[in-house]
């Protein structure tokens, strides 16, 4: 019997990427179903109806939202490569770091973005950024999932690829290399990794969405 | 034997775990974990942190947030309450705490991370700002979603007969917030607005293992009037 498999996104989403990327890695055929947020679909209100957002994972008819969920979901249904550690520590300790990227990094980047860059935003930015500097430096692998790619690199996704288009559409400097080698050195690794490479939208359709949306009059 | 209700089965423990959980007695999130190591039956050592003189382990466990409840096994801390319920049940065996079917679990997953990221904070907004008219609709809306999904389920728990991972993590409704409404005279969680919620809020206080992890109801009522209450 084969899977249905849907997928409601963006394709300027780094929450939609975020399964794009799993569903590629684990070499999962499925349907893109590019939705207008201006314009909701009448499927992703009735698949979301508590957020009203991209991404929703349909399998086989059954609705999934949220990115880490859908992301957790797609590495228990699906073998194949692995997203999450096999020991349960550190699986917690991944999830730990997925979570600290949605509750802490993305919401200090989005202000230091939002604010072209304003000092004190940054500086928090940095804050956030130098957790992700120390991690890397203490495990001293390619990956925060070590060789490969895991759960926490795939939540980072918008550090490696959307911080730095944010930088040149607003030119402003939020990842500096001489501050953070480790995280730019992973970013760049990262973004060359095929899963990942085959998952990110055109990087001039991001530039000029942040122009855009935050650029100055 | 329901394990919500009836004795805990005991479960066997390796004889050198050692188990620790650094929180302060009263905190919602430390008493998450408490019910999830109370259902699997799993010793430990409480460390009661003063939150304004934190210990030098909970800085140096913890140094990203600096929060409790923190969780060490064997010397291995563990941040984040719902990371932290997730691997007791992954380690330990016995009662189980998530779905063992993937969608379910997913779904019970989605619920959990919806108490934490909209419900908590709108209905800890209502009590912040003594009920006013704006955040109370906001906190109802939220609230609406628990009573439909347990409509639609129509079992006693949101984890079915037994409590499970988003009963555990909306145990701040059941209890906390009851405390906040009788502290300020704020109605939130009625019955007659939220019929199921509100069943629900009673039965999972009366679960054993919940109810043995609780603080004291009047010292709460009494800090939330110190807290939130008016000049």
């Amino acid at each position: 019997m084969a899977d249905e498999v849907k997928l409601h996104g963006v394709t300027g989403s780094p929450y939609v990427c975020r399964a794009v990327i799993a569903l590629n890695l684990k070499e999962i055929k499925y349907e893109f179903v590019a939705e207008d947020l201006s314009n909701k679909s009448a499927d992703l209100l009735k698949y979301n109806p508590v957020y009203k957002k991209v991404p929703v994972l349909v399998h086989n008819g059954n609705p999934i939202s949220e990115s880490l969920v859908i992301v957790e979901y797609i590495d228990e249904v699906w073998k194949g490569v692995p997203i999450l550690p096999q020991d349960a520590y550190e699986k917690a300790q991944a999830r730990f770091w997925a979570k600290f990227m949605d509750d802490k990094c993305f919401p200090a980047v989005f202000k230091a973005v939002s604010s072209h860059g304003e000092e004190q935003a940054v500086g928090e930015a940095h804050e956030a950024f130098q957790f992700l500097e120390n991690e890397l430096k203490v495990k001293g692998s390619k990956y925060f999932g070590g060789d490969n790619i895991n759960l926490v690199d795939i939540s980072a996704t918008f550090v490696a690829f959307w911080v730095g288009a944010a930088e040149e559409a607003l030119g402003i400097e939020l990842l500096p290399k001489d501050k953070f080698p480790k995280l730019t050195e992973w970013s760049d690794n990262y973004v060359n990794c095929q899963a990942v490479k085959d998952s990110l939208p055109p990087r001039e359709n991001i530039v000029a969405f942040f122009k855009k949306r935050f650029g100055k009059a | 034997m329901n394990p919500a209700t009836e004795e805990l089965i005991p479960v066997h423990q390796k004889m050198e775990d050692e188990v620790k959980l650094h929180s302060f007695r009263g905190s919602p999130y430390g008493c998450r974990v408490e019910i999830a190591l109370k259902l699997k039956g799993i010793k430990y050592e409480f460390i009661q942190e003063d939150l304004s003189n934190k210990s030098q382990d909970l800085l140096k466990y913890n140094p990203v947030y600096k929060k409790v409840p923190v969780f060490v096994h064997n010397g291995n801390p563990i941040s984040e309450s719902l990371v932290i319920i997730e691997y007791i049940d992954e380690v330990w065996k016995g009662v189980p705490i998530l779905p063992q079917d993937a969608y379910t679990k997913a779904q019970a997953r989605f619920w959990a991370k919806f108490i934490d990221e909209k419900c908590i904070p709108a209905v800890f907004k209502v009590f912040g700002s003594h009920g006013d008219e704006q955040d109370v609709a906001e906190a109802n809306e939220q609230l609406q979603f628990l009573e439909n999904e347990l409509s639609v389920k129509g079992n006693k728990f949101f984890g079915g007969d037994n409590i499970g991972l988003v009963d555990i993590c909306a145990s701040y409704i059941a209890f906390w917030a009851g405390a906040a409404e009788e502290a300020l005279g704020i109605e939130l969680v009625t019955k007659d607005k939220f019929p199921k919620l509100k069943e629900w809020c009673d039965n999972c206080i009366n679960c054993q293992v919940v109810k043995d992890g609780l603080p004291p109801r009047e010292r709460l009522v009494a800090y939330y009037k110190w807290r939130f209450g008016k000049a």
